[in-house]
């Protein structure tokens, strides 16, 4: 397999404080990874050991196949990063900015009218960023990441202050990236934006990994039970014997609902499904993305105690 | 090399944009246009007065303001990044911690330059109009001035850059930057003072006072200019030149050095610190 970063073994210390414990992970070329944790559980920490402005403690990190803390920058031109809270100096143009970090990056100062064009400040990018608003660093910010055609974009909660349309054309880069074979990184503490944006979800807590997979795979291991949700044709006695039966729950009228386990599902929607049920409605509801990242949080605290 | 540029160049258009170089520019012409046709006061008459007078002047000038001007400039220049979040930003990208410093350097000289050379020459220019036959060595004692005020501000904006490495908090930076100009400044010289009228000659001898001022970059700067030729009588300078015997050669070194032990110290503790 491409791996593009790999991450092996990996911890980091602050003194007493263990930011990040024993984490091993590899991405791969043309993989959208969410990296999803609470505040304080280690994303940042962990990106910036990728970026090399941090040493680990121990473990080894390979990105692009070069040490980030090496200091050698050959694999740095191919990488892209947007902090989490980006800053800029706030007496320069958008467009000066741009054209800093392009001639850093060694890409030609042509593709950064592009750029701006693409993230939407064309017109505002002869104003100075002190009057930008958040939205508009943060467009700046991800128009920086892009430069030079990056192989791999670690963007550290990249939607904060995006309004959803904004968000939505993020998300449309970040799949045009995929596409092109980048390994896009995304930190988040809240899962459930990332529903069919990330292939792989990587859920970190208190520094240690918990969770590592696809969300179908992350569904198999927590075996949340989805929720059917029926109408049924008027029947009331006929209701009265599924509660009795056991699981279904009368929500109101006519609507039943029953949580099922993984096994069970099927047999349970074919008797619903059947020519013979009473049922005029169905409705399948899988645990939402936040129940997931709840389920696997509960359990790592349930170990640690 | 390129990134060296690169950052110097920014710097410069940062310090363009925010009138850091329009302020210390016009600060700098208009003190020493002043002390040209007012500074001869103390001497006794109102004309206009030599190239010699002016030398003396502007190098008290500079021994005030240079490294003031040069520590405001330099003491947030990491720290204050740091705290605005742009450096974790610009470490990420294909760059050399001593890269960043060294290209901020050489901005924040280019800017002290200019100003030091544009604010000084309006005096020298304006005193080349009004007055005829000036001497060359009265031209060369001037312009060597001017290139060791530079030298001199390049001291302090390494020192400051030294103090921005080392602290947490830009508050901090700024404290001990005041605490640095005030030191080498104000208090060394008075100590020093003390210290010689105290010994009367028992302990401290040439060698020991030779130390002494090679141990303060403004006083480097103060025998290098105020102790050539005709300069020294009229600087009051005469009596240490005669303990203190330094060809100009060591001073202009020790300077260099007063820079570059600074600027490595900083590019040192910057390449250990973390983000």
């Amino acid at each position: 397999m491409n791996d593009t970063v790999q991450v092996t073994g990996v911890s980091k210390s602050y003194g007493e404080l263990r930011a990040v414990t024993d984490i091993t992970c590899n991405f791969g070329a043309g993989e959208t990874v969410a990296l999803v944790g609470h505040n304080g559980a280690g994303k940042t920490t962990l990106i910036k050991l990728m970026l090399g402005l941090i040493r680990p403690t121990s473990g080894t990190i390979r990105v692009l196949g070069e040490d980030p803390s090496a200091g050698q920058f050959e694999a740095r031109r191919s990488l892209g990063y947007l902090p989490e809270n980006v800053a800029f100096n706030m007496a320069l143009t958008g467009r000066e900015i741009l054209a800093f970090y392009a001639r850093l990056k060694r890409v030609p100062l042509t593709t950064t009218d592009v750029l701006l064009e693409r993230v939407g400040l064309d017109t505002a990018a002869n104003r100075r960023v002190g009057t930008y608003s958040k939205g508009m660093r943060q467009r700046l910010g991800l128009a920086q990441a892009l430069l030079g055609r990056p192989r791999v974009l670690l963007l550290d909660e990249p939607t904060t202050g995006l309004d959803p349309a904004l968000r939505r054309s993020f998300y449309d880069i970040v799949d045009e990236l995929r596409t092109d074979g980048a390994t896009v990184l995304l930190s988040s503490h809240a899962l459930t934006e990332l529903e069919g944006r990330a292939d792989r979800v990587v859920i970190v807590d208190n520094g240690v990994k918990i969770a590592d997979g696809t969300i179908e795979d992350l569904r198999r291991i927590a075996r949340l039970p989805t929720r059917i949700r029926v109408k049924v044709i008027e029947a009331p006695d006929l209701v009265d014997t599924w509660a009795r039966a056991g699981g279904w729950r009368r929500i109101n009228g006519r609507l039943m609902e029953v949580e099922a386990g993984p096994e069970e599902k099927i047999a349970l929607l074919r008797s619903a499904a059947s020519p013979d049920a009473p049922v005029a409605d169905l409705d399948v509801i899988p645990p939402s993305l936040d129940e997931l990242y709840a389920h696997f949080l509960s359990a790592s605290r349930e170990i640690s105690e | 090399m390129r990134n060296l540029m690169i950052v110097a160049r920014k710097e410069i258009q940062e310090g363009l944009r925010n009138r850091w170089v329009l302020a210390t520019t016009l600060l700098l012409a208009a003190l020493a246009l002043t002390l040209t046709f007012l500074g001869s006061a103390p001497t006794g008459n109102v004309d206009v007065p030599s190239l010699e007078v002016v030398t003396v002047s502007l190098s008290s000038l500079t021994i005030f303001l240079v490294p003031l001007i040069a520590l405001l400039i330099s003491h947030d220049a990491i720290v204050g990044e740091m705290e605005r979040g742009t450096m974790l930003l610009l470490l990420s990208y294909p760059i050399g911690r001593w890269q960043v410093i060294g290209g901020k350097f050489i901005g924040h000289v280019a800017i002290l330059a200019f100003a030091t050379l544009l604010g000084y020459g309006a005096a020298a220019a304006a005193l080349f109009a009004t007055t005829a036959g000036i001497d060359d060595a009265s031209w060369i004692a001037f312009a060597s001035m001017v290139l060791s005020s530079v030298l001199l501000g390049s001291v302090f904006i390494a020192l400051g850059y030294l103090v921005s490495a080392l602290v947490q908090e830009r508050g901090t930076a700024g404290g001990i930057a005041v605490g640095i100009w005030l030191l080498f400044v104000l208090l060394y010289d008075m100590a020093l003072l003390g210290l010689l009228v105290v010994d009367q000659g028992r302990i401290v001898g040439g060698g020991a006072l030779n130390a002494l001022l090679l141990a303060n970059p403004t006083d480097v700067y103060r025998l290098l200019n105020l102790t050539s030729g005709d300069v020294s009588a009229l600087s009051g300078m005469g009596s240490a030149v005669q303990q203190a015997a330094l060809p100009a050669g060591a001073l202009i070194a020790a300077l260099i050095a007063w820079t570059a032990v600074p600027l490595t110290g900083a590019a040192v503790v910057f390449a250990r610190r973390e983000l």
